[in-house]
């Protein structure tokens, strides 16, 4: 008998099939264990079980971030709910499409304080995109459908459903209705750019003297790498990438100038600074690029393409706003830019590209190599051969983030993956881990420090259940060093909090979880271990690698200043 | 400058937190609110005034009109315009030369008397925000307030246009 009625979890479970959602990261607890009941009794859902919900929300987002699809994690109620805020607020930052159901206790219970009740829909909502309280079990693919919609559609981000535990109930079965499209009339995410500003847009650019492209998260989101190509092989414009728009052009194209910002290129910044026209596409003027807004780029006409009107003109006045869909308004630039008359002055960029080959021959990302201690930029340097250029490589956050972001040139979109928008510290392994789950063949790095590993490291018990070979390749350099490094330009070298005296011995603790660690203490040991490390394939690999606590993130912008004031090392200005 | 905002928005829970929560999550102000269901059952309508530079009520618009439950914003400040506010105010009304200043202002002002104590008077008075203050401060003038209450502007744009869905 083919079954026509369903309790409110089997609800849960058939919207997402039809959804189809092959992995839920997540974690039971007493306000969903009807549902987990259910999820017990298919298999088209494979659900995760990690160690702490944060990671949960973290290998939903990095799975998210390397295909594309929605991350789904499933919570109980009150700390479970709340244990997820740090992952929907990442995930929220940098515009990660994320469903997140959590528990509630029943709804005769809500707002008594009962036991486990958090109202995580409030404790959310300053970093969701849309949440509901689904009150009504029949309600239940609907407010599915909607929350998949919303989370992937426009600017995508998290999405927080909550299921008080009583529409969750085995007893009381009601029809399967999935709807067959979504139609809400508050939501409309504009799709084309505008006919007239298109036309401006072009316009300034055709005319442009000294152009640069400026291409953030928006094109890696939108996967729309290809035409940013064309775009740029067709003015032969230089391009720049924000650190969430790396690889959205490959970090080896000719006309790659390097990351801009804080830690970016010193041709990024310097091309940025002294352009007449800049193209922003899919970026948002975010104060880690600006540096101070009141010296940023006096004299560029700004033409700033974004799904999100509140992006344009939040930091800096857009000149041109163009609001729409990055793969529509790429079709419309590149038409209107060859169907017009009008061509690129080549002779003045001419002019424009060898004033930028001047910048980028002060080799801005050198180092002082040493044969006693390891420079952590060389070990980035060091994976990147090993590896073909081809990993994912997730990372943590702090100087280990920038070094690889630097000195890791990343061919396509999707491949670099970092909690760039809130800087969440333990992202690293759990974004690894989800990555891995959807490409297990894939080589998949977890680039971090002896300081981001330990804020998620319950999670290498999650990787030896499921096996998931990441490599990790820790830069350990015994402290905080993002911190220390302001400590040691800012606050006249006082190390307040940033050292850690009592690291774990991170070999026996890999070892301990079931994996193999390798410790690198010298320069000369480190060619040997990655050889080792990654000719195991089935293992999840943690590599200890001590290295210089002294080392600097350069360049570095100088505070205050305009964007391409920079420190391109201790006490020398670029 | 001085801005009243119109929001339309469906008539759901928490609709109202969210406009709340995104003044307060980005530094906007909230010199009044007010919020109140309309014809159409499922949509709701509130009215906002706040201040601040261009460049911040383009943002607070675009951010209202961002929020998903949110059908249209429309900025009353921006076309011709009629605004109200009601005010309840107790003042001290203890002779008979109080007494009559107090009813002089309310007469000028189109208010009235909707209440009396032994020693007080509550007035009511519905006009622009504006002309609230003005009306307090020749009130003070006379005599002391005890109590006072407003409910915030509401607004509607003149002429046959309107906003619904």
């Amino acid at each position: 008998m083919v079954q026509t009625q369903f309790n409110g979890s089997e609800l849960v479970v058939k919207a997402l099939q039809a959804l189809k959602v092959e992995y839920i990261f997540g974690y039971p607890g007493g306000s969903v264990l009807d549902l987990y009941d259910a999820l017990f009794q298919q298999s088209d859902i494979e659900h995760i079980l990690v160690r702490h919900e944060q990671a949960a929300t973290h290998m939903a987002d990095g799975y998210s971030r390397a295909t594309g699809e929605v991350g789904v994690v499933l919570a109980t109620s009150g700390p479970g709910a709340t244990n997820c805020v740090t992952g929907i607020a990442t995930a929220y930052m940098d515009s990660i499409p994320m469903v997140v159901l959590s528990g509630q206790v029943p709804s005769n219970l809500i707002g008594d304080d009962a036991f486990q009740e958090t109202d995580i829909v409030g404790c959310s909502r300053p970093i969701v995109k849309h949440s509901f309280n689904c009150r009504n079990a029949e309600d239940i693919p609907t407010v599915l459908a909607k929350a998949f919609y919303l989370a992937n559609t426009g600017r995508p981000g998290p999405v927080v459903v909550e299921l008080p535990k009583d529409i969750l109930n085995p007893k009381l079965k009601f029809e399967f209705k999935m709807p067959s499209q979504i139609n809400m009339r508050t939501y409309n995410p504009s799709v084309k750019g505008h006919g007239k500003q298109i036309k401006k847009a072009v316009e300034a650019i055709l005319n442009a003297k000294r152009l640069v492209i400026y291409s953030g998260g928006g094109v890696v989101l939108s996967d729309t790498s290809e035409q940013l190509k064309e775009l740029v092989e067709t003015l032969n414009a230089p391009i720049t990438n924000t650190l969430m728009g790396l690889g959205g052009i490959s970090g080896t194209h000719p006309n790659f100038i390097g990351m801009l910002g804080m830690h970016g290129n010193v041709e990024a910044n310097k091309a940025m600074a002294n352009a007449d026209v800049i193209l922003a596409l899919g970026a948002r003027f975010d104060d880690r690029v600006t540096n101070n807004v009141n010296k940023f780029c006096p004299n560029a006409t700004i033409v700033h393409v974004d799904v999100d009107p509140t992006s344009i003109s939040k930091t800096i006045k857009a000149h041109i706003p163009v609001v729409g869909c990055l793969s529509t308004v790429f079709d419309q630039l590149l038409t209107a830019i060859n169907a017009s008359p009008e061509k690129i002055d080549r002779a003045a960029q001419e002019v424009w590209w060898e004033e930028i080959t001047k910048w980028r021959e002060q080799k801005c990302l050198a180092y002082e190599s040493s044969s006693e201690v390891l420079k952590p930029q060389k070990v980035i340097e060091k994976v990147y051969e090993i590896t073909n250029g081809d990993a994912y490589v997730c990372s943590d956050v702090g100087q280990h983030q920038m070094f690889a972001a630097q000195h890791y040139p990343f061919k396509k979109p999707r491949q670099w993956i970092n909690s760039g928008g809130l800087g969440t510290m333990g992202f690293g392994l759990p974004a690894s881990m989800g990555v891995k789950m959807a490409f297990p063949q894939s080589e998949v790095l977890c680039v971090t420090g002896d300081g981001s590993i330990q804020m998620n490291i319950q999670e290498l018990s999650t990787c030896l259940q499921y096996g998931l070979a990441v490599k990790v390749i820790s830069l350990n350099n015994r402290s905080l060093g993002m911190v220390r490094q302001w400590q040691d330009m800012q606050y006249g070298g006082r190390h307040s909090s940033s050292y850690m005296e009592s690291l774990p011995d991170f070999i026996a603790l890999a070892e301990s979880y079931g994996h193999i660690g390798i410790k690198v203490d010298k320069p000369s040991e480190l060619d040997a271990a990655l050889e080792k490390a990654f000719s195991i394939k089935d293992r999840l690999v943690f590599l200890d690698i001590r290295v210089d606590e002294k080392e600097h993130v350069y360049p570095m912008q100088i505070k205050l200043g305009a964007i391409d004031e920079m420190w391109l090392k201790k006490g020398v200005k670029a | 400058m001085r801005r009243i905002l119109s929001i339309l928005l469906e008539n759901e829970p928490g609709a109202l937190s969210r406009i709340v929560g995104l003044f307060s999550q980005r530094a906007y102000n909230i010199d009044s609110l007010t919020v109140g269901t309309t014809d159409d059952q499922t949509l709701s309508r509130i009215t906002i005034t706040t201040h601040g530079d261009d460049r911040v009520v383009e943002q607070i618009t675009k951010q209202v009109n961002k929020l998903v439950d949110v059908l249209k914003v429309q900025d009353l400040t921006e076309v011709q315009h009629i605004e109200r506010e009601l005010l309840l105010v107790k003042v001290y009304a203890r002779d008979e030369n109080m007494r009559a200043a107090i009813t002089r202002i309310a007469d000028v002002y189109q208010g009235s008397i909707i209440d009396m104590g032994k020693q007080s008077y509550t007035l009511q008075l519905l006009s622009s925000s504006e002309k609230i203050e003005s009306f307090l401060d020749l009130l003070r003038h006379e005599s002391d307030i005890i109590e006072l209450v407003r409910s915030g502007a509401v607004g509607i744009g003149r002429g046959d246009k309107a906003l619904r869905a």
